[in-house]
């Protein structure tokens, strides 16, 4: 059960800000027909293109759970046909990777394994290409800040799950601080416990709603006040 | 009249919070829209709405429409259908009066610090550009997969010329050397054509035009035009009746700069003459409420396009949780997720199949249409529009992949 750290008071936690974030979607104008040319352009695309294609269907298909995985794995099952490359790619865990460098070289890897063996290359149909796609995002300061697991509690069922989302994935990956802006919190504040509950959670496996709750839920069992 | 802050009870209110935020980093910006009609079709109907919003959270929105005559407007709908792919001679007169209207109206219009041009036919605007400077930015509505090379060669001169090019769905990327932007356009869930309706005006509706809700119903609300397949529709109606007992509805109207509507309505009536179960029905512009009502009494709702911009239509049916069938085309594949939120088809066979199945398995369709108005909600309602339009000129101001603004 985490406590506060000893002599320290809630009224000593340092302000959390909630930050947003909103992203602008952009057409990179280039496509992939089989498997072989998405591994070529999965190697060549900026890194943001591969967090965008790993992680936009949390955003568009938030409310389905089981939630659809990658793009690319989608791609391969639904317009490839492909239910075994499919599959492998839906696999990949990405909450164990510190940085987009390492995701697109498991993407690769698999990639790969799947290309030297194919007995066939699979085209997709015309207009189902693979489209590759990246983003510009603007994060900002909302009204919202916490100096209290109460007050956190509290801010984090009303911010948007864009900010939700800012401090749970781009903090991670993006800014590569290797760990959630809450866990970081938490554990700056005395909340240690609290931080690790947060962090091992997986939350490519919720809907942003579902993960909203899930962290309350252990801020509310961690909150003695 | 709406205010913005009355989407907090459908997005909720971090998402309208989040609008005037980011709205502070454009004060002292004059964003023009310009576009070729102020009545009809998805791009006007869409500015009607968004501008007063765009306003109220603090943005100096204009909205300018460029004059042209008959002959303009029925070389621009030759460049239109062109770039849908379909085959069409444009002579070079008539590449000259475009090109002489388009300078016409920049002589006479004023220039904001943003110029947003809509479409192909005010284009050619941004010849002004070095002489009024600032930020343009050329927005496609249309379906540009497979556009005719001659008149996307002549385009492609003008559009390179933008800061970037805005595209509905990513299948319209091509190699450009500007950014090219995804912006779905959207539906306004508060608006005469989406809000609720109590049961009462629907049956109202549905009497008004003869349509028996006591029965399956089948429409297709959409604009009388040759891409929008409406021959099409009662060639898959006509299968599917062999075998369930449906009526066919056909709703819609035309747009100002559509010299083509008139003759599909025609050819459209002379198929409808042979079945008391077609109910073709003639909407003026002023018919939303109309429109509202037919989509929600209908059991299934379809949009049969060859091509498509987008197909708002769908979104609208989608919001109203209804079940709908739509070709794999233009945006459609964004709005539905096959068999999850909706069917996608590619033949007249493949729709008459759908029609069938949804008309005998009620509970499936439902969840389709549940599912549907979730995504709807989530992705293509007017709130994520005008955050998306917000980024792009902010985008015009900000480099690097990653912006921070101040508060």
């Amino acid at each position: 059960m985490a406590r506060l750290a000893a002599g320290r008071k809630e009224a000593d936690m340092n302000a959390f800000l909630f930050t947003t974030k909103l992203d602008l979607t952009y057409l990179l104008g280039r496509k992939a027909k089989n498997a072989e040319e998405l591994r070529t352009l999965i190697a060549e695309v900026p890194a943001m293109s591969v967090y965008y294609h790993t992680h936009h269907f949390l955003y568009q298909h938030n409310y389905l759970s089981p939630e659809p995985p990658n793009d690319f794995a989608f791609w391969a099952t639904n317009v490839l046909n492909d239910d075994a490359l499919g599959e492998q790619l839906a696999s990949i865990d990405i909450i164990q990777f510190v940085s987009i460098d390492e995701i697109r070289a498991r993407f690769l890897e698999i990639l790969d394994g799947h290309n030297s063996s194919a007995e066939r290359v699979v085209e997709a149909p015309r207009g189902e290409e693979f489209h590759f796609m990246s983003c510009q995002t603007f994060a900002f300061p909302t009204s919202y800040s916490a100096s209290s697991l109460r007050e956190f509690r509290e801010q984090l069922e009303r911010v948007s799950v864009n900010s939700l989302y800012f401090h749970m994935f781009d903090a991670r990956l993006r800014l590569k601080a290797g760990m959630n802006d809450f866990s970081l919190w938490f554990q700056d504040n005395g909340y240690p416990s609290l931080a690790e509950a947060v962090r091992k959670l997986d939350p490519y496996t919720y809907t942003l709603e579902g993960l909203r709750r899930a962290i309350i839920k252990l801020v509310e069992s961690h909150d003695k006040n | 009249m709406i205010r913005i802050e009355d989407y907090a009870g459908v997005v909720g209110r971090g998402m309208v919070e989040e609008l005037f935020l980011l709205a502070r980093h454009l004060r002292g910006k004059t964003i023009q829209n310009i576009n070729s009609t102020s009545v009809g079709g998805g791009v006007a109907e869409i500015l009607t709405r968004m501008i007063p919003l765009l306003k109220q959270i603090g943005v100096d929105a204009r909205w300018d429409v460029i004059k042209g005559n008959e002959r303009f407007f029925v070389v621009t709908k030759k460049f239109h259908n062109a770039l849908h792919g379909v085959p069409v001679e444009i002579s070079d007169d008539e590449f000259d009066l475009f090109l002489d209207v388009n300078r016409q109206n920049a002589a006479d219009m004023n220039f904001g610090d943003m110029v947003f041009v809509h479409d192909p036919q005010p284009i050619g605007l941004i010849e002004k550009r070095g002489i009024v400077g600032g930020q343009w930015v050329w927005r496609c509505h249309i379906d540009f997969s497979h556009p005719d090379r001659k008149v996307w060669e002549f385009l492609e001169g003008y559009v390179t010329r933008y800061d970037a090019a805005v595209f509905s769905a990513p299948a319209f990327a091509r190699p450009l050397p500007i950014n090219q932007v995804l912006i779905s356009p959207s539906i306004d869930p508060l608006s005469e054509k989406n809000r609720d309706l109590p049961e009462k005006s629907v049956s109202e509706v549905f009497e008004r035009f003869g349509i028996d809700r006591s029965r399956p119903v089948v429409s297709q609300i959409s604009r009388f035009d040759y891409l929008k397949d409406p021959v099409g529709v009662i060639k898959a109606y006509r299968i599917a009746r062999r075998r369930v007992d449906c009526q066919l509805v056909l709703a819609g109207g035309g747009a100002t700069d559509d010299p083509e509507g008139p003759a599909i309505m025609e050819q459209v009536q002379t198929e409808a003459a042979k079945d008391k179960d077609i109910h073709v029905v003639f909407l003026p512009p002023s018919s939303d409420f109309e429109i509202n009502a037919l989509q929600r009494g209908s059991t299934v709702v379809l949009q049969k396009s060859l091509r498509e911009g987008f197909g708002l239509t769908v979104a609208e049916a989608l919001w109203k949780g209804r079940p709908v069938i739509a070709s794999a085309v233009g945006g459609i594949p964004l709005q539905i997720a096959h068999k999850y939120s909706g069917i996608l088809t590619h033949s007249i066979e493949g729709t008459a199949h759908w029609i069938k199945q949804l008309i005998n398995e009620p509970a499936y369709a439902r969840k389709l249409g549940e599912n549907g108005r979730e995504h709807i909600k989530n992705n293509f309602l007017i709130t994520r529009h005008i955050k998306d339009y917000l980024l792009l000129f902010l985008s015009t101001l900000r480099k690097g992949e990653i912006v921070y603004l101040d508060q």
